[in-house]
């Protein structure tokens, strides 16, 4: 994050601004990710004017970054309507789309708009691969000609790329394709269980000889000694900090209303259907329980070695049953970054030393009494 | 003295944070903070009310401050968001028909952030 970001955010957090929402309009899809954590299907989706009047409320809450995602956003017929309204309302505008929909003439409309950033996935430079991975024969060209299009709007766009078994070799060919392609590009090893808590999607994460390699790549971690380093212990300040903006600074609205800390982090903190934004954000219980907890109150990642440099989802420790404990995913990244096994990892694993035995006793000799 | 208009760019991003503005550039994704006073000219820059009169109307009665040296520090602003593509400057009033997309303006500002 930027320094002036930053302190924005720090400002946001002192005055108890939301500064940054993540809204998914619809969790409908036309591809079929093997990674992806949603359910599908329309249980009830907001309408237009729901929507439009959740963006008045949280225009009026102050927030800035609006990033609108699903499901596949384009899907909703009313998508432009939805984007035109938050314009009108001035927010600064990131989509998050697989792009196989958008055409020369959507680019430009997106162009108009004046959307901050389109970030689209792109999970390997081969067809094979990525149309493997989404379901859909064709994806990949699809979405790279959506890229060129949106490219030649001037827009700035953004490969997202989740790292999984089935790609794994191919993450330096989607660097090269982002780099031919004139735009940035996202690499992410985490692959989040399913929102109903279904865990089965993990078995598609990469091990931890692939992370280590992944994070002695020094094209990617920079400094690969300095990025490996044990984390110096933490101070009083480190420890009184705030694990993650979740419910700080940044809030997720489902397309049902559901208004949780993060897309990542599903508890339920009310719903924007029944009650005003705001009041969400002000008053909920769940929330004030999330924002009382500090670096400190985290059992385990206290007094873990890796507690100033860990990547600890709070959302996906509360997806393994507690947002105060550690979110594994995250104590096996800092296992394969500094060989050292986090506290959690080191509770979980069994104890080596006798565990397996033979015991022998040779013929004629005497056993001692 | 020929007057001066000035309006809010269309394709920027923008929030009100405890007084003071935030602005996305619609260009290049630069961000902006602009203080209480800069802020109170973002908020008037509607393109039909001249710079002198938002000055003379909103500046002057909040500040203890010379109305001249305002005007000269409220014009070099307002052309320094312009040439940042954030605010449209015209001598004749502004209306949308006529307004400048962001990604059109001919000046190159530095890149990174801005205060």
């Amino acid at each position: 994050m930027s320094g002036l970001m930053q302190e924005l955010s720090a400002k946001a957090l002192t005055l108890g601004v939301p500064m940054s929402v993540q809204l998914d309009l619809t969790y409908r899809c036309n591809e079929r990710c093997v990674h992806c954590y949603l359910d599908h299907d329309d249980h009830g989706e907001m309408t237009t004017a729901e929507i439009k009047h959740l963006l008045d409320e949280m225009a009026e809450a102050g927030v800035f970054m609006l990033t609108l995602s699903g499901g596949e956003i384009f899907l909703r017929k009313d998508f432009f309507e939805i984007l035109e309204h938050a314009r009108r309302l001035t927010f600064c505008i990131k989509l998050k789309t697989n792009a196989i929909m958008i055409h020369e003439r959507e680019a430009a409309r997106i162009r108009d708009l004046g959307v901050e950033s389109i970030q689209i996935s792109i999970y390997s430079h081969r067809p094979e691969v990525h149309d493997a991975i989404t379901l859909v024969p064709g994806s990949l060209k699809r979405s790279l000609d959506a890229i060129r299009f949106l490219k030649s709007q001037g827009l700035k766009v953004i490969i997202a790329n989740v790292l999984m078994v089935q790609n794994m070799q191919d993450y330096e060919g989607v660097r090269a394709l982002a780099e031919e392609l004139g735009v940035e590009s996202t690499l992410d090893p985490t692959v989040t269980p399913m929102m109903d808590g279904d865990r089965s999607t993990l078995n598609l994460g990469v091990d931890n000889a692939a992370l280590q390699g992944l994070f002695r790549n020094e094209s990617l971690v920079g400094d690969v000694e300095e990025f490996c380093a044990v984390p110096p212990r933490p101070g009083e300040d480190e420890l009184q900090s705030l694990p993650c903006s979740a419910g700080h600074t940044a809030c997720y609205v489902s397309p049902y209303g559901d208004f949780y800390p993060c897309v990542q982090f599903p508890l339920t903190c009310g719903n924007v259907r029944q009650q005003r934004f705001v009041d969400i954000w002000r008053n909920s219980e769940q929330l004030k329980e999330v924002r009382s907890i500090r670096v400190k109150d985290l059992s385990g990642c206290s007094q873990c070695t890796h507690v100033t440099n860990c990547t600890r989802c709070p959302g996906l420790a509360y997806m393994e049953g507690n947002m105060r404990g550690p979110s594994t995913q995250d104590c096996e990244k800092s296992y394969a970054r500094t060989g050292i096994p986090s506290v959690n990892l080191q509770s979980k694993k069994p104890s080596v030393k006798n565990l397996i035995q033979i015991r022998m006793q040779p013929a004629g000799v005497a056993v001692p009494a | 003295m020929s007057k001066l208009y000035v309006a809010r760019n269309t394709r920027v991003a923008a929030r009100n944070l405890d007084g003071e503005m935030m602005i996305m550039s619609g260009k290049d994704s630069t961000l902006f903070t602009l203080n209480k006073t800069a802020t109170i000219i973002w908020q008037s820059a509607d393109g039909a009310t001249p710079l002198d009169e938002i000055v003379e109307r909103r500046i002057c009665p909040e500040y203890e401050v010379d109305p001249a040296a305002a005007m000269q520090d409220a014009e070099t602003l307002a052309r320094e968001l312009a040439a940042h593509g954030i605010l449209d400057v015209s001598e004749n009033p502004i209306t949308p028909a006529n307004s400048q997309p962001a990604n059109s303006q001919p000046a190159n500002p530095p890149a990174g952030e801005s205060r």
